[in-house]
Formats: C-alpha cells, sequence, structure tokens
C-alpha cells in the first residue's frame, strides 16, 4: 500500500469515526470539541495525502461497480494534490475555528456530521480519475454543504430562502457539469479521464463539451452569472462554515476548469480563451463593485470571492488565448498566476471569514454601519483580519501581491514575441484584461480599507461593538496560523511557484526558478520578484525614521487628549462618523448605472418650521442587477406557468379521471401507430 | 556594479530627502509671486517640518496606534519610491528592478496608510477625505498601469529604468503619438496621484474642496510631519519620474564621478522646472467638482488605451 493510498483510506476512516461521533455525541459542548478535532484530524488526512501526491506519490484506490462502466478509480495525480492540499489546510482551519465558534444550530448533530461529509467530499473531489466518480463525489460535496447550511434554519428564518436558491444553483451548476461530460464520454466512448484527453479540440464536440463545462465550474466558482446565491448563502453560514465555503469549495470550480484546459482539452482554439477572459474579467468587474458597496462584513467577502475567482479565469483564459497564439512564455505565465491566486485565495479568504466570524461571535452584528473601534477590543483578530486584507487588498508582501503581479506581468508580456505582434485578438484583449485588473485592484483597495478602517478602527459605532471582547484561544489560533501563511507566501514566492509549475506537468512546464533567498524567477517572460530584498529594503528606509520616532518620542511625547481638533468643533457622537455606506457613497455614484441603487431619504420637521429638522431617515439598498434583471423575468414566467398549471389541477376526482381517460387514450394511439 | 546600484540609490535617498521640500516651497513661492503676494519664502516647508518634530502629538482619546504607524508608513513608501525609481541614474538594484507593478503597489501602500489614518481619527472630515481619497486613487489605477503600459512596448520591459536607457538611446521614441498620448495620461495620472490641482486643491482648507488635508486634520506634531513630508516626497519622485521619461537626458547609465555630478544636478534642475511649470500651470486652472473628476479620469484612461492600441496598429 502506498503512502497515498493509505491517506486516502484514512479519510474515509476518519469520515467515518467524525460521523458516529457527531452522531452519538449528547452535548454540544464536547461535541464540537470532540467532532471538531476529528474534523481537523480528516482534514490533516487530506493535507499529507495532498502534499504526497504533488511531490509526485501515486496510489489508486479502485471502487468496482455493478454497473457496465469502468471501475471507479480514485488516484490524485499533481495537480489533484495540489487542489487537495489547498482545500485541506482550508477545511483545518474551518474545523479548528468551529470547535470554539459552533453554538446551538451549527453545535448540532446535523451540523458536524454534515460539516465532516462536505470536507470529506471536497477532499477527494481531485483524486476522481473517472467522470462517474467525480461526479459522485462532487454531489457528495454539495449534499454535504447543504445539509450544513440548513442545520440553521430553524434559528433563521431567511436560511430556507437562501437554501433554496444554493440548492437550485448548485444543482444548475451540476446539471452543466453533466452534460459537459456526457458529451465529452459520449464522443470519446470512455469515462475515465484518460480516454477523456483522447478528444480533438477543433471538433465540435469538444466546444460544445468546453461551453457547458465552463458554465457549470463557473458556477461552483462564483461566477457571473451564477453567483445569485452566493450574497444571500454565505451571510447565513457561520464563519467557519463560510471560510469553507468561500475557501476551500470554489476551488473545486477551479480546479474543473484546470481540468478542461490543462488536462482534457489543451491546446483549445483562441476563441475559449476569449470567453473565459469575458466571463472572468466581468465577474471580477462587477464582484469588486458590489463588495465595494456592501455593508454587510459577510456580503462585502462573498461578493469579494465573485472577484477572486474572475481573476482566476481572466488569466486561465489569457493562458488558453496565448498557447493558441504560441506565446507560450506568457501562457505559462498566466496559468501560473492563475493557480497562485487559487492558493492565495484560499488562504486569505479563509481568514477574512474567519475574522468575520470572531466579530460575529463578539458583537453580534455584521453590519459595518454599527462596528467600530474593534482593533483595541479585538487585537488578534484585527491582526489577523488586516494581514488578509492586505492580501485581498494585493498590496506586498502578501501572497495576493505576488499573484497578481504575475497576472499583470504575463498580460504585459503577452502581446508581443520578440518584438513581434502575436495576434489581433491577443493585442486587444491583454490592455483591456490590464485595465480590468487595474479597475478591479484599485476597486479592491477602496473595499478592504473599507472593511479594516470601518470595523477596527476609529470609535465604536454601537453599544455592540463598544462591548465587543477578544475570542477564546481556539479560535485566534486558526486565524494567526491564516494570517501567518498569507505573508509567508507572499514572503516565499519561488519555492511556491516551483510547486505549482510542477502541477500542471507535463503537459504545461512553465519555466520558473527561485531566485536571491526565496524570490521567483519567471524565465518564460523574463521577469523577477524578490519579496525578500524587497522586506530588507524597506527595513533599511524604516531604520532612520523610526529612529526619528524614538528619539522625539522621548523628548516629546503623544498625549491623550479627550478633545482634540475635531474640525475645530467639539468632539461629535460615534454616529457621525462616516460608515460603510458613507465611504462608498461617491463610488455608488459614480456607478449609477451599474449597481442601480435605490435610495429613500425621509427627513421629519419640527413643528411647522422647514428650517428646522427633527429626525432624517435614510434608507439605501443596493441589489443585484444580475438577480433582478436576469433571473427575476425567468421565475416571474416560471410561476406564470405554474399558476396556469393550478388551473388544471382544481381537485376534481372527474376531471382527473378524465385524465388518466385520455392519458391511456394517446397511449393506445402511440402504441397502434 | 552593484556597489555602485546601492550607492547611486542611496543618493537618490538622501537627495530627494532634501530636494523634496525645496521643491514644496519653490511651487508655493512661485504661485504666491504669481498671484500677487509676498510668499513665506522657498525655505518655509523646512522650517514646517522642523517645527512640527519640535512638538507634542496630540491624538484623540479612542484612535489607535494606525495614528502614529500610518505617517511612518506612508513616508517609508515613500523613500522607497525615492530608491526604486530611475531618478538619479538607471542603474539596477540587485533582485529589486525598478518595476512598474512593484512600484504602484508600493505608492498604493502610502496611499492606504494616508486612508487609515484619516478614517482612525474617527470623526467626519477624516472619513470623508479617506473616501473620497480611496474613490480617486481605485480610479487612477488603471490609467495609470495602462499609461506605464504604453510607454513600456517600445523597450519590450515594465522596468522603468530600462524604458528610460531605451528612451534616452532612443530620443525618436519620446516624440512618437504613443508616448505623447501615453504621458499626457500619465500627467494626469500623476496629479491625481499627488492630490493636486484639478483633481484635489492642496492649498485649501475648505471643507467641501479638500482630500487630502480632511485626512491629516486630526495628526499633529511628527505625525503630521511624517504625513507632509511623505507626500512631498511622492510629489517629487513622481515628477522625477515625469521629467526623465520627457527628458531623460543627463542620467547616469554608467557609473562614474563626474556622471553622479550630472546626474545630481540634472535631476534637480529638472525637477525644479517641472515644480515651477506645475506652479504656473495651477494659476490657471480651477479644482473640478468631485463628481467631474470620474470624468476627467475616464478622458486620461481613454488617452492611454488609445496610446496602447495605437502602438499596435501603427508600429
Amino acid at each position: 500500500m502506498t503512502p497515498v493510498e493509505a491517506g486516502m483510506l484514512g479519510q474515509v476512516a476518519l469520515l467515518a469515526a467524525a460521523v458516529t461521533t457527531a452522531l452519538l455525541v449528547p452535548s454540544d459542548r464536547w461535541r464540537s470539541r470532540v467532532s471538531g478535532i476529528l474534523c481537523a484530524l480528516l482534514a490533516t488526512g487530506g493535507v499529507v495525502t495532498g502534499a504526497i501526491a504533488l511531490t509526485g506519490g501515486r496510489g489508486s484506490l479502485t471502487i468496482p461497480t455493478a454497473l457496465p462502466l469502468d471501475p471507479l478509480v480514485l488516484s490524485p495525480d499533481r495537480l489533484g494534490g495540489l487542489v487537495m492540499v489547498i482545500v485541506s489546510v482550508v477545511g483545518v482551519l474551518a474545523s479548528l475555528f468551529g470547535i470554539g465558534s459552533a453554538r446551538v444550530a451549527s453545535a448540532s448533530r446535523t451540523a458536524w456530521a454534515s460539516m465532516a461529509v462536505f470536507l470529506f467530499g471536497m477532499q477527494l473531489v481531485p483524486a476522481a480519475t473517472d467522470v462517474v466518480s467525480f461526479l459522485l463525489l462532487w454531489e457528495i460535496m454539495t449534499l454535504g454543504s447543504t445539509a450544513l447550511l440548513l442545520a440553521h434554519h430553524a434559528t433563521r428564518g431567511t436560511v430556507a430562502s437562501a437554501l433554496v436558491w444554493y440548492s437550485a444553483m448548485s444543482q444548475l451548476s451540476f446539471f452543466f457539469v453533466l452534460a459537459g461530460l456526457a458529451v465529452l464520454a459520449g464522443a470519446t466512448g470512455g469515462t475515465g479521464f484518460a480516454a477523456l484527453a483522447t478528444l480533438d479540440p477543433a471538433s465540435w464536440q469538444a466546444s460544445l463539451a468546453f461551453v457547458l463545462l465552463l458554465l457549470g465550474f463557473g458556477g461552483k466558482a462564483e461566477l457571473v452569472p451564477l453567483h445569485v446565491w452566493v450574497p444571500r448563502v454565505l451571510p447565513e453560514a457561520p464563519g467557519h462554515v463560510a471560510a469553507a465555503m468561500s475557501g476551500a469549495m470554489v476551488n473545486i470550480g477551479v480546479y474543473g476548469a484546470l481540468l478542461v484546459c490543462v488536462r482534457f482539452l489543451p491546446n483549445g482554439p483562441a476563441w475559449w480563451g476569449v470567453l473565459i477572459m469575458v466571463l472572468g474579467g466581468v465577474s471580477a468587474l462587477y464582484g469588486i463593485l458590489q463588495a465595494s458597496v456592501a455593508s454587510n462584513l459577510k456580503v462585502l467577502l462573498a461578493y469579494s470571492t465573485t472577484e477572486n475567482m474572475g481573476l482566476v479565469f481572466l488569466g486561465l483564459g489569457a493562458s488558453v488565448l496565448l498557447r493558441g497564439d504560441h506565446a507560450t512564455g506568457a501562457a505559462d505565465a498566466a496559468l501560473l498566476a492563475a493557480l497562485l491566486l487559487m492558493v492565495s485565495h484560499a488562504v486569505f479568504k479563509a481568514t477574512l471569514f474567519l475574522g468575520a466570524g470572531a466579530v460575529a461571535r463578539s458583537t453580534r452584528e455584521m453590519n459595518l454601519d454599527r462596528l467600530g473601534g474593534l482593533g483595541s477590543r479585538m487585537p488578534w483578530t484585527a491582526a489577523a483580519f488586516g494581514a488578509s486584507a492586505l492580501g485581498a487588498a494585493a498590496l506586498p508582501v502578501t501572497s495576493g501581491f505576488v499573484a497578481e503581479w504575475m497576472l499583470l506581468q504575463a498580460l504585459v508580456h503577452g502581446s508581443r514575441v520578440g518584438g513581434e505582434v502575436v495576434s489581433v485578438t491577443a493585442s486587444v484583449a491583454m490592455p483591456l484584461a490590464v485595465a480590468v485588473i487595474a479597475l478591479t485592484a484599485g476597486l479592491a483597495l477602496l473595499t478592504f480599507v473599507k472593511a479594516y478602517g470601518i470595523a477596527f478602527l476609529a470609535r465604536p459605532r454601537s453599544e455592540k461593538a463598544k462591548q465587543a471582547r477578544e475570542v477564546p484561544i481556539i479560535m485566534r489560533i486558526p486565524l494567526i496560523i491564516g494570517a501567518t501563511v498569507v505573508i509567508g507566501l507572499g514572503l516565499l514566492p519561488g519555492p511556491l511557484a516551483e510547486a505549482l509549475a510542477s502541477a500542471v506537468g507535463p503537459a504545461f512546464t512553465p519555466d520558473v526558478r527561485t531566485i536571491g533567498l526565496a524570490g521567483v524567477d519567471a524565465r518564460g517572460i523574463d521577469v523577477v520578484l524578490d519579496p525578500t530584498t524587497f522586506v530588507a529594503l524597506a527595513v533599511l528606509a524604516l531604520a532612520p525614521v523610526l529612529a526619528a520616532i524614538l528619539v522625539s518620542s522621548r523628548r516629546h511625547p503623544t498625549r491623550v487628549s479627550a478633545l482634540p481638533w475635531a474640525g475645530g468643533g467639539s468632539r461629535l457622537r460615534p454616529r457621525m462618523q462616516y460608515t460603510a455606506t458613507s465611504y462608498a457613497e461617491p463610488l455608488v455614484r459614480v456607478f449609477d448605472d451599474v449597481l442601480r441603487p435605490t435610495r429613500d431619504v425621509e427627513v421629519t420637521h419640527v413643528g411647522e418650521s422647514r428650517y428646522l429638522v427633527e429626525r432624517v431617515h435614510v434608507e439605501q439598498t443596493v441589489s443585484d442587477v444580475i438577480e433582478t434583471r436576469f433571473y427575476r423575468p425567468v421565475l416571474d414566467l416560471a410561476q406564470r406557468f405554474g399558476i396556469l398549471a393550478r388551473r388544471a389541477q382544481n381537485g376534481s376526482i372527474h376531471r382527473y379521471l378524465s385524465y388518466s381517460f385520455l392519458a391511456l387514450l394517446a397511449v393506445l394511439i402511440v402504441v397502434s401507430l | 556594479m552593484n556597489l555602485a546600484a546601492i550607492a547611486i540609490a542611496l543618493l537618490q535617498l538622501v537627495l530627494f530627502v532634501f530636494l523634496s521640500p525645496l521643491l514644496i516651497g519653490v511651487i508655493r513661492q512661485v504661485r504666491a509671486r504669481l498671484e500677487g503676494r509676498a510668499g513665506s519664502g522657498i525655505w518655509q516647508p523646512w522650517r514646517d517640518v522642523r517645527k512640527l518634530v519640535a512638538k507634542d502629538p496630540v491624538r484623540a482619546a479612542d484612535s489607535s496606534w494606525m495614528l502614529a504607524a500610518g505617517p511612518a508608513t506612508l513616508l517609508v513608501s515613500s523613500l522607497l519610491l525615492c530608491v526604486l525609481l530611475p531618478l538619479v541614474g538607471t542603474l539596477p538594484l540587485p533582485l529589486v528592478p525598478s518595476d512598474l507593478f512593484v512600484i504602484v503597489s508600493v505608492m498604493l501602500i502610502g496611499v492606504v496608510a494616508l486612508a487609515l489614518v484619516g478614517l482612525d481619527a474617527g470623526t467626519a472630515f477624516g472619513g470623508m477625505g479617506s473616501s473620497r481619497h480611496m474613490t480617486v486613487a481605485a480610479l487612477v489605477e488603471p490609467t495609470l498601469l495602462l499609461a506605464v503600459y504604453a510607454l513600456s512596448i517600445p523597450a519590450g520591459t515594465s522596468t522603468l529604468s530600462l524604458i528610460v536607457e531605451t528612451r534616452l538611446q532612443n530620443p525618436a521614441v519620446i516624440i512618437s503619438p504613443v508616448s505623447l498620448l501615453a504621458m499626457v495620461a500619465l500627467a494626469i495620472a500623476i496629479m491625481a496621484e499627488t492630490s493636486r490641482l484639478p483633481i484635489d486643491n492642496p492649498s485649501t482648507h475648505l471643507e467641501l474642496t479638500m482630500l487630502h488635508e480632511a485626512m491629516v486634520l486630526e495628526a499633529s506634531g511628527r505625525d503630521l510631519a511624517w504625513l507632509e513630508l511623505g507626500s512631498w516626497l511622492k510629489l517629487a519622485a513622481l515628477l522625477g519620474l515625469l521629467s526623465n521619461l520627457i527628458l531623460p537626458w543627463g542620467v547616469l547609465t554608467d557609473f562614474s564621478l563626474p556622471g553622479v555630478l550630472v546626474g545630481l544636478a540634472a535631476v534637480t534642475a529638472k525637477i525644479l522646472l517641472l515644480g515651477v511649470a506645475l506652479s504656473v500651470g495651477e494659476v490657471f486652472l480651477a479644482k473640478v467638482r468631485l463628481f467631474r473628476v470620474p470624468e476627467l479620469l475616464a478622458g486620461s484612461f481613454a488617452l492611454a488605451l488609445l496610446a496602447v492600441t495605437a502602438s499596435y496598429l501603427v508600429a
């Protein structure tokens, strides 16, 4: 038995143990402890197995079936191992956090048992090597997450409607994946992944399958227009569940897209690349625009996932397009950038959601407009959230920065090879993509300055925020680990890039080396980045500043005053600070046409006077345009048919008898033909 | 070679720390004279910094460490700009080339630090300035990146020192239509990044017109000194980059002692000249309304996009 096989069997055993204990342990508190630890162990098993597979370890589990199909084979390759590691690391963090944070509904039997099933499904999807086991594990993952969310329906009324959206959208994406894989299997006559890869990418079946699979996997990766469930479901989920869904599950969608573009149908035509880029670019812009105007912290993070996944797909699309144009160096760099983005997003988004979970636990408030001043009350959470927010805003020295830097470099170097223009499509697509990424990055900066600045700085805007206390140590540990990984991967991009480059082989061989201490040297496009030297430089620049501050602060200590400048007036009430809504107000105005906000201003005057105001009530809602313009009409149409159908079903026994008679008649006629 | 590059980087750092308050002094003095005022002399910014450092900073009871760390971060980010940009010479530092995207992100660290300082004060003014500042920063970024993308195409690299060298060796590139479009777009982006007219009025304290001033309102003592010095350094460094892109002559490409002196003198003269031009230009400009700023930035973005696409069609 190879280590990989042992690892996978170990995961099955741990799943059984976790589900059994979750069902058997009676008290909520002990259940959270035992099941949380078992879930963390299950995820650790995924980390170990994935790491062995990533470094080249092999092994397979074969499950024979009675069906006339190829047997189900689980055998992760390097790429599968990579994805397994990513989702499992997030799983470990989420499980540890869950030990401390799970309460009432999220500590119930259903919740912990389905958490284990969810993690297991996610970890083993990347191990599948044939269509049937892939779809089976995919559904285990989806069902696990649905049941996990369902555990909360008793405590909150909004969960039910969110879950209807979630189930409908995940089944829609499952349908697309199923249809796409069926087309591939039908065209090649096999269900094993090796057989699927024999299809000629230029055939029409390949294009059909590509479009279907892109839609399906894009839906799982929360891309526009299949993202509508995200801003509904994630705010309803507790922090650790949202972290597992948004940090880990979306990567399965990316993995699917990678399977298509790297394993099944490499060297696809240029328009595939353009299609992926358009889908990714629109998602990135739309996601970050919605995130930047959101006032609910979890909605903000949920939309930011759409943005990040959009960037991943933008990189993937650029790599397909550039490969078609024979700009191989840049194409490989773009693929690498997509992988880097996926890795960095998983870590920083999981940590951000855990941070949001910590804030929710301490304040029971997710509306940024009522938070504030948490930095001094929850220093650990603030530090972890701040570091991950730096990653999300793609600032140095975080993994997010390295990923976005690589993507931009790939695009800038992609349109020309040796001074020659590669193609007209590329020379239009690359500048536009750079502009989209730049605008996205700018808005992401604003979004996370808002999220961190409004929630953790300034004065508390409500009593709940004032009473906030730091979360217990078991919840702090995953937060700190997550933040450390965000910074660590940003400091050591060289080894990371080498590992990622090995994962997409042998079809793709991005030429990257480690340079300096742990910097990355992308030889295909001839660019280097060494964050450690960069940090050393920053420290050198900081030294004199720090010395000056120390000398000056000894002579002139900082005085704290209850009434400092305050614009010359008295210090106003905390409610009069800028809030998240007012922070995004200029942006709402600028992007009025896309966001279509509805604003209600209600002024109550004192007595008869028009000049004295007693109360002003302002309400602003920004709706999801895609939901109101695209899904609503379809749903309304479906409902109209439903009402029509209701007329046919009025409960009269005579009518049903006549229906059966007509049906029988129809059958007889058909048979006699 | 590496030692020479490090020496030049240090030299740039020291030069700009001394030069940037002088540049602001010159800008203010020229403007005062043009407006018929006597002005406070070109050394006034120096005296301001000295005065601020010798005062006790005062901070609000509920504010956090950000009020002290933010200004220092802004200053460090501006100092890093002075180290990384090709100002006196184009000798590449080992392992940290003057990569366009790295430089923009270094600048953004300063932008974020300033915005957080504005929020931490916990007043309406600070929040307002911070919100507007970030909105402008978000909208400027596409222009900034596309403009330098356009400039990078003739050189085939996004390393700024190589771009400057290419322009030095082949001056025809400088007056090509692509380069001119890109330079106009870049100039507008830099004006927005450094809070100059017509996006922000640096000499105002009127609440409805200010971006930068609103954020630094609550800072005092050395914190305010770092914020001011950091902003000045950023302006000087970006003007230095702009001037080296327009007039690359005098930039040191091979290390030699006379070359260093020429490089120092050239960059000082160029920056002061550009500062005077900026000041004269600003006399004739009014600040645009905040909600007209996106139109201006969209216009500059269109120029930058035109520059990039034209470089494929024309060249």
